[in-house]
């Protein structure tokens, strides 16, 4: 009994009334799941249509789920760290658990809110778009969501169990090796990163494929939706930043698991290496996440504005030259270290580059919106109030780059400011309003406008509010990362100020919450399918697509196809006739990427305890799956004739 | 991609939009071993920062074994090799000729693991341990890292020839055979950077 006894005391984290708090509310979630899905007999229909699921829309769904949890989870963190900071001398929270909620706020907004975000929106539009019936790697897409729920779920309970990371989101050695962090939180950050970047290179690999192999017949790469480009621009990033981070990862696993000496401070190790190679990954991947907001927003903006994108060859070289500068740019983020001033100038220099192709973007949407018809719907707003936020994000992020400056902003609020600026300015905002233009054709009805409009102004006065101070804040010498601050540094007004901006972007996703469950209440049906008057091919099929999206691969000859073929009906020209249905060829559903994801999840949990009696079993479990897999061949089948055209009558009214 | 091209064109089925799932496959692959040969470049740059960060513990000039190694090379490389002529079997038809092949590739593939285990086990003994310098970590880890990738093919080649057998030489199969092919021919590749950069570079 008294083994137990101390094995829960050590294994739960204990004695904080919020942790304690966080405990009992996951308790009592779990228990209404199951209570849930029992009661109404769900069980075998979570598991037949949802997690052993190929389609890449039900996919898709599946991680904006995930995303807008890990949004609530990030968004809970910042609050406690501003309220912590509200006031000079708060009391509200300790120096070790506040180390542990800016860590995990930073990976989470990262790596399980704005990636799994970003591949939601991947999944839902890219085969749509470009005229495809399913990803190139349905199995594959499936083993990526799952690799990156577990991983997500095993970083997620470090929270209650074993305590959280405490050494920042980048985890920099010799901090987090295990003379700095001797818990089992930095392990918790290295499988839970680890499994899910898996996930997110193979996602890289499967849509590099899909978006180059399966494009409709006449889609020529030029005559690509904008999305469909900066998605490509995106995985490209993707395929060649990863690696590095999973390489990073497993050697400072190394380090702490089996003794190496890669970043440790004795026996010849050089942490200085690690943050090289963190960054190598670490810049690429702000630009991974932003690019396919660039995107949305042309695609927004073209859809609104009711005019062609302007500039679109432009558009396709900035969203190509600016994954490419990414990666010649890591060392900006330790000026400061002694690099030295040729080596500074150069990454100074390389980084500014970068400003030319945003700047190019930003003009481009700029003249698609001159003379436009514009609509000011939600997605549009978000679009329009990006640009000046990016511009001053941009402009702040310039002034960072010039290296001597640099010494005075370093590891200061003002650089905190800035990166939220583009971050929140240009990944959230964008995601939010690609989200909210897409939305109909996940489910077949529109989120509740006026609602929408509540939660863009709290985001957006919110977001002002919350960081214009901190810039001056950090102008005055407020560094990152403190928990506290005396009385007599004058910080407080500002922070206060900063606070009560951060609470209302906080009311903002409350707003979005209830304009989700007030649109499920009252749904407006969409039976168009094109319920803003869309441009690209997603819009001309019904809402929501049907398991195989097009019953007849459509044959595309103008950029904005869709766009182009509504003129043409409109001025009376008929359509070309539709080409015979014929049997359609779709992926069969399996349930070995949850399994197999699961393993892993044993896998990492047994590293993060050193539980060889996890660790075993669950790799066998992995090279079992992945051997059952290889010997099964008969993995697709056939849908007949008779019923895609059921389907197609049953979603058309009849009129097909 | 040339490989792409010739083994995706002759089963390519001429029904409109199903997409030739055995070519979109090999691409994938290609796309895949990009990935892991940045793996392997973040590897060998940590091991070119750290080589010569032995904190008083033995340097490779001491450690290497130069025989063994080059007699693990020319295993490797003859294993590289005969998987070519397993393809070549497999393109001439020939079922048994493609096992046959497979089976030698995988006899001297763990003919290598044999001699890398008894280089480590050996280095070990001489109390050269992953835990004595940062030079010494790079190099258990780069040098392993490869290690590892030779045995998963070998797993890999072990469950193929089984199918091979059940199923004979079909698209799916023969585009197995094709991505372990280029597997191994670029485990091959990673090995004459490794002989260069740490042995040969290492007694230099």
């Amino acid at each position: 009994m008294d083994t137990i006894k101390q094995f829960a005391s050590e294994f739960f984290v204990t004695g904080d009334p919020l942790i304690l708090g966080a405990q009992v509310s996951i308790g009592l979630t779990m228990v209404a799941i199951v209570f849930v899905l029992s009661y109404f007999r769900k069980w075998g229909w979570l598991w037949r249509e949802w997690l052993t699921t190929v389609d890449h829309k039900r996919i898709g769904i599946m991680y904006v789920i995930c995303s807008i949890l890990m949004l609530f989870r990030g968004g809970v963190d910042a609050l406690l760290m501003r309220t912590q900071l509200a006031l000079p001398g708060m009391e509200f929270l300790h120096a070790d658990h506040y180390n542990q909620i800016f860590t995990t706020h930073g990976v989470i907004m990262i790596l399980f809110m704005a990636m799994p975000l970003m591949f939601g929106l991947f999944n839902i539009v890219i085969p749509l778009q470009i005229g495809a019936r399913d990803v190139a790697f349905p199995f594959l897409n499936s083993l990526s969501f799952w690799l990156f729920f577990w991983g997500a779920m095993l970083f997620n309970m470090s929270f209650v169990i074993g305590g959280s990371p405490d050494a920042g989101w980048l985890a920099y050695p010799p901090l987090s090796g295990l003379e700095g962090s001797p818990g089992v939180g930095q392990n918790f950050y290295i499988w839970g990163i680890q499994i899910s970047g898996i996930g997110s290179l193979m996602t890289g690999i499967n849509f590099i494929v899909t978006i180059l192999k399966m494009r409709a017949p006449g889609m020529g790469l030029m005559k690509m939706p904008m999305f469909t480009w900066s998605t490509l621009a995106s995985c490209l990033t993707i395929i060649l930043a990863f690696p590095i981070l999973t390489i990073t990862l497993f050697l400072l696993f190394m380090d702490r698991y089996f003794g190496a000496h890669f970043f440790t401070l004795d026996a010849g190790g050089n942490p200085m290496m690690y943050i090289n190679l963190i960054w190598m990954w670490g810049h690429p991947e702000v630009y991974i996440v932003i690019l396919p907001a660039f995107g949305i927003f042309s695609e927004i903006v073209s859809t609104f504005a009711k005019k062609t994108l302007f500039g679109y060859k432009s558009m396709v070289f900035a969203l190509m030259s600016i994954s490419i500068a990414s990666f010649f740019t890591w060392a900006h983020h330790f000026f400061t270290m002694g690099s030295g001033a040729n080596v500074n100038a150069f990454f100074a220099v390389t980084t500014m580059i970068i400003a030319i192709p945003t700047g190019v973007k930003i003009f481009n949407w700029l003249f698609t919106m001159y003379r436009g018809r514009i609509k000011f719907t939600t997605p549009m707003m978000w679009t329009i109030s990006f640009i000046p936020c990016f511009v001053v994000g941009g402009m702040t992020g310039v002034m960072l780059s010039v290296a001597p400056a640099d010494f005075q902003f370093h590891n200061s609020y003002f650089l905190i400011a800035h990166f939220h600026q583009v971050l929140i300015g240009g990944v959230a905002f964008g995601f939010f309003a690609g989200l909210t233009y897409w939305w109909p054709k996940m489910f077949g009805f529109k989120l509740h406008e006026g609602l929408g409009k509540w939660a863009f102004w709290l985001w957006n006065i919110g977001f002002y509010v919350c960081f214009m101070p901190q810039y001056f804040l950090g102008l005055d010498g407020m560094t990152r990362r403190m928990y506290t601050y005396d009385f007599d540094m004058g910080w407080g007004p500002l922070n206060l100020v900063s606070t009560v901006g951060g609470f209302l972007m906080g009311i903002g996703f409350l707003f979005q919450v209830w304009q989700i469950a007030h649109s499920i209440k009252f749904m407006q049906k969409d039976t168009t399918g094109d319920p803003w008057d869309g441009r690209t091919l997603e819009w001309s099929i019904p809402s929501p697509a049907p398991l195989y999206n097009f019953a007849t691969v459509p044959t595309v000859s103008e950029t904005d196809d869709w766009w182009a073929t509504k003129q043409r009906r409109a001025a009376g020209v008929p359509d070309a006739p539709a080409p015979a249905l014929e049997p359609i060829h779709m992926p069969k559903h399996s349930g070995i990427p949850f399994v197999m994801s699961f393993f892993w999840f044993v896998a990492g949990f047994g590293f993060v305890f050193d539980w060889l009696h996890f660790v075993i079993p669950g790799l066998a479990g992995v090279a079992i799956c992945m051997l059952v897999r290889s010997f099964q061949y008969d993995t697709d089948y056939y849908i007949p004739v008779d019923e895609v055209r059921r389907t197609e009558a049953a979603l058309r009214g009849g009129k097909a | 991609m040339a490989a792409t091209h010739t083994h995706g064109a002759h089963h390519e089925h001429a029904d409109h939009g199903h997409h030739d799932q055995e070519g979109l496959k090999m691409f994938g692959f290609w796309l895949f071993l990009i990935t892991d040969v940045i793996m392997f470049a973040t590897l060998f740059a940590t091991y070119v920062v750290l080589r010569n960060n032995t904190a008083g513990g033995p340097t490779g000039e001491e450690l290497f074994n130069i025989p063994i190694v080059i007699a693990s090379t020319f295993i490797l490389l003859t294993s590289s090799f005969t998987s070519g002529l397993a393809v070549l079997s497999m393109q001439q038809g020939r079922l048994k000729g493609l096992i046959g092949w497979l089976a030698v590739t995988a006899v001297l593939g763990a003919a290598f693991i044999g001699l890398e285990l008894y280089e480590f086990v050996h280095m070990v003994h001489e109390g050269a341990t992953l835990q004595t310098s940062a030079f010494l970590s790079a190099f258990f880890t780069l040098v392993g890292a490869h290690g590892l990738h030779v045995t998963i093919g070998l797993v890999w080649m072990i469950g193929l020839m089984l199918q091979l057998r059940r199923r004979g030489i079909t698209p799916v199969t023969e585009r197995k055979v094709n991505v372990l092919s280029l597997y191994w021919h670029f485990l091959d590749a990673v090995w004459i950077f490794l002989f260069t950069v740490v042995y040969l570079m290492g007694v230099m």
